[in-house]
């Protein structure tokens, strides 16, 4: 192999800030001082900068990609950007720090493993700081960085970043996050993104880039509770495969091995995996997130929408469900509207019964006298299904503890949702 | 690290499994565009190894611009007949003859803006509900905006303000009739993850990736292949070089780039390197600053 490196980890993460906060400039930095921009790109960008009379190269316009964000300034939606160093490869899921901003905060941090929060060092904790931390620990998201930036604007004040830091911890103590992190840096002057900053030797932690590169994912799936949702029969009927019968799907977790007893739910049969099999040939092991075909030693009647899992650890079959939904669509839903609950590769009709509370997410506490669901509300509601749910709670499995709403009418994906129990 | 982890391209092409298994299981009628380029050819591979050992479930739909490279078509066929295969091809040619469309004039005239008709027309006529693409976000800035099932109204546009939320792996295909999708399985794949992967599992490719020698003119600030679809004019002068190409699109706004990467770890050793953008040699790209985005919104794939 050449001097590229293969063998290395993918890290997504999904950055949040305020409009102000610098966050594409940040962005754009990464990229910029990790030699991810090509001439082209950069040639654009400058074009464009010169054209606004700027007399910096706008490193934030290489982030924004559509006619109306450059034009305005903003970003619109939830964009994806790839960078790689040769010890990592990185997926940045750039979210817009307004507007809409829960709901594209949610569909970013919903596949990351790390949320990047940035907070202006003169302005410290804000609500917006608040919002975003909750969001990222309501997503259980495994790791928060927290960017105290502008630092070149408090004259890269060790007291100004250590008065952001016990401002959050006292805040944070509340939320339910594993891993915090605090790194001061100035994202327009490059300091402690990529390269070592000069003017905070007070700072003894890593860089932005070398946390990024070292932080230790491994252990963010879940590797205990197996579960494998079919998304389809694999039936080749040529002469070579004539009676194989295979179940295609993704490991959401566990590890599974050929000769493990299993059951697929809902029917509750019992089986042993015969063959864990793939394109390159069979395995010994399959584990998240791997995406296989299992046969199985007994001829059971399984169809897509099914779960294979260990026998001695099920998920519970539920039909009422107590899930923490936020909602995404213009339109609120109206009473008894009935819904397309998408849950792993599973389909069934569900209805709102019962609005428990809606969290005020800049203060945290329970609203519970205000029935009414908006745009970018996060509530908590009680879902009846009319088929039960193999569900287990999202602090415990992301994948098998997240739903979709559909509504019938428009097609819309309406709500995202986290089971919060199994009752 | 532990044992428990998968490298970066193996949890590429698991995602790009499991959404190709989620294109087959929610949709009717599936067809994988396909150009003949190496995103195209990445995705048929991965579409045989989602359904192994069963054959790939998919038609292969190529809109043919009627000015392709003669290998791109000699490749498609073989693989065609290779997989077992159906191809639909729908005829940009056939669409001017038809008066769907008209031929532009000029001197950087191009048939890749004429290509949406052809194609939004074909799908109509197969009926296709959703065209898997080897799009990738790492491509063009509009691209990165693009979900992973992106939905296209009746008139087979996109409306990137009003895109379906995607959610954990939680795709939404549903659509009313007339409507249809597009597939995107590679989003997350960069250049260099194509070519990695290509060469990790050793891919075939249509020998124009490679370096070669060929007749060539200098246009456009790149090396533009000779052929019976261009024009030669009169300050321009043929050349023979060793050239490859980093996209495969139409024979008339493919640029080369001059090179000696005749084997795949060459190529990949010079993607590493390589200081513009794949997309740098593309006149279509070069029209204006929003020519992806505005192609993409009425239904260029």
């Amino acid at each position: 192999m050449s001097e590229t490196n293969q063998n290395i980890q993918l890290l997504r993460f999904t950055t949040a800030g305020s409009v102000d906060d610098g966050k594409s400039t940040l962005i754009g930095r990464l990229l910029y001082d990790s030699k991810s921009i090509f001439e082209d790109q950069l040639d654009a960008v400058k074009r464009s900068s010169e054209r606004k009379g700027l007399e910096h190269i706008e490193l934030a316009h290489l982030t924004d990609g559509l006619k109306d964000e450059r034009e305005q300034g903003i970003t619109i939606d939830v964009a994806y950007r790839y960078f790689a160093t040769p010890k990592r490869k990185f997926i940045i899921a750039d979210t817009p720090g307004h507007i809409q901003y829960t709901r594209n905060m949610v569909t970013g941090a919903s596949t990351a493993n790390l949320a990047l929060i940035l907070v202006d060092a003169r302005k410290g904790v804000i609500e917006q700081t608040k919002r975003h931390s909750f969001i990222a620990s309501l997503l259980q998201i495994p790791h928060v960085i927290i960017c105290v930036n502008k630092m070149d604007l408090v004259d890269y004040s060790e007291e100004a970043f250590d008065k952001v830091v016990e401002e959050y911890k006292e805040f944070s103590a509340k939320l339910d996050v594993k891993d915090i992190r605090f790194i001061p840096i100035s994202a327009l002057k490059g300091d402690n993104v990529v390269d070592k900053s000069e003017a905070m030797s007070w700072y003894k932690g890593e860089t932005l880039l070398n946390t990024l590169e070292t932080i230790h994912i491994d252990s963010d799936h879940n590797y205990i509770d197996c579960r494998f949702p079919v998304q389809t029969v694999i039936r080749p009927h040529s002469d070579e495969y004539h009676d194989y019968r295979g179940y295609a799907g993704r490991i959401s977790s566990g590890i599974f091995k050929p000769g493990d007893e299993v059951t697929v739910m809902p029917s509750g049969f019992t089986s042993k995996i015969k063959s864990i099999d793939t394109f390159n040939g069979p395995v010994e092991e399959a584990f998240p997130p791997m995406s296989v075909t299992m046969t199985l030693e007994d001829e059971i009647d399984i169809s897509r929408g099914d779960m294979i899992v260990r026998t001695n650890n099920k998920p519970e079959a539920i039909q009422d469900v107590d899930v923490m939904l936020c909602w995404l669509n213009n339109k609120g839903p109206l009473p008894r509207t009935k819904y397309t609950l998408k849950h792993t590769t599973n389909e069934v009709k569900a209805m709102i019964k019962d609005v428990l509370y809606k969290v005020d997410i800049n203060s945290l506490h329970r609203v519970e006298d205000d029935p009414e669901i908006k745009m970018n509300d996060i509530v908590r509601v009680k879902i009846r299904t009319t088929k039960p749910l193999l569900a287990d709670p999202y602090n415990r499995n992301r994948i098998t503890g997240s739903i979709i709403l559909v509504d019938d009418s428009t097609n819309e994906t309406v709500a995202a949702g986290m089971i919060m129990n199994r009752n | 690290m532990s044992k428990y982890y998968l490298n970066h391209l193996k949890e590429l092409e698991a995602e790009a499994i499991y959404v190709l298994r989620e294109v087959f299981a929610q949709f009717e009628n599936p067809a994988i565009l396909f150009s003949g380029g190496k995103d195209s050819i990445v995705v048929t591979h991965l579409a045989r190894k989602a359904f192994y050992p069963a054959k790939i479930p998919f038609t292969l739909f190529h809109v043919d611009t009627g000015h392709n490279f003669p290998e791109t078509i000699k490749f498609r066929d073989d693989l065609v007949e290779e997989l077992g295969v159906k191809l639909v091809v729908g005829s940009v040619e056939r669409s001017i003859q038809e008066g769907r469309v008209r031929e532009e004039t000029g001197k950087d005239a191009s048939r890749n803006r004429l290509q949406t008709t052809t194609l939004l027309d074909t799908i109509e006529e197969n009926g296709f509900d959703v065209c898997i693409g080897g799009g990738r976000r790492d491509e063009e800035k509009a691209r990165a905006k693009e979900r992973f099932f992106s939905h296209r109204d009746e008139f087979g546009q996109w409306d990137p303000k009003n895109q379906r939320p995607e959610l954990w792996n939680l795709f939404n295909g549903k659509h009313h009739p007339g409507e249809h999708f597009r597939a995107f399985p590679i989003s997350n794949w960069t250049e260099m993850d194509v070519w990695q992967y290509i060469l990790n599992e050793n891919i075939a490719i249509p020998s124009l990736y490679i370096a070669h020698e060929r007749d060539v003119i200098w246009r456009n600030n790149t090396w533009l292949p000779v052929s019976e679809h261009i024009t030669i004019r009169p300050e321009e002068q043929m050349e023979r070089k060793m050239v490859r190409f980093r996209t495969l699109g139409d024979i008339t706004i493919t640029g080369g780039i001059e090179s000696d990467a005749d084997t795949l770890e060459k190529i990949v050793a010079e993607v590493a390197a390589a200081r513009q953008t794949e997309r740098g040699n593309r006149a279509d790209d070069k029209r204006s600053e929003t020519s992806m985005e505005d192609r993409k919104r009425e239904g260029y794939f």
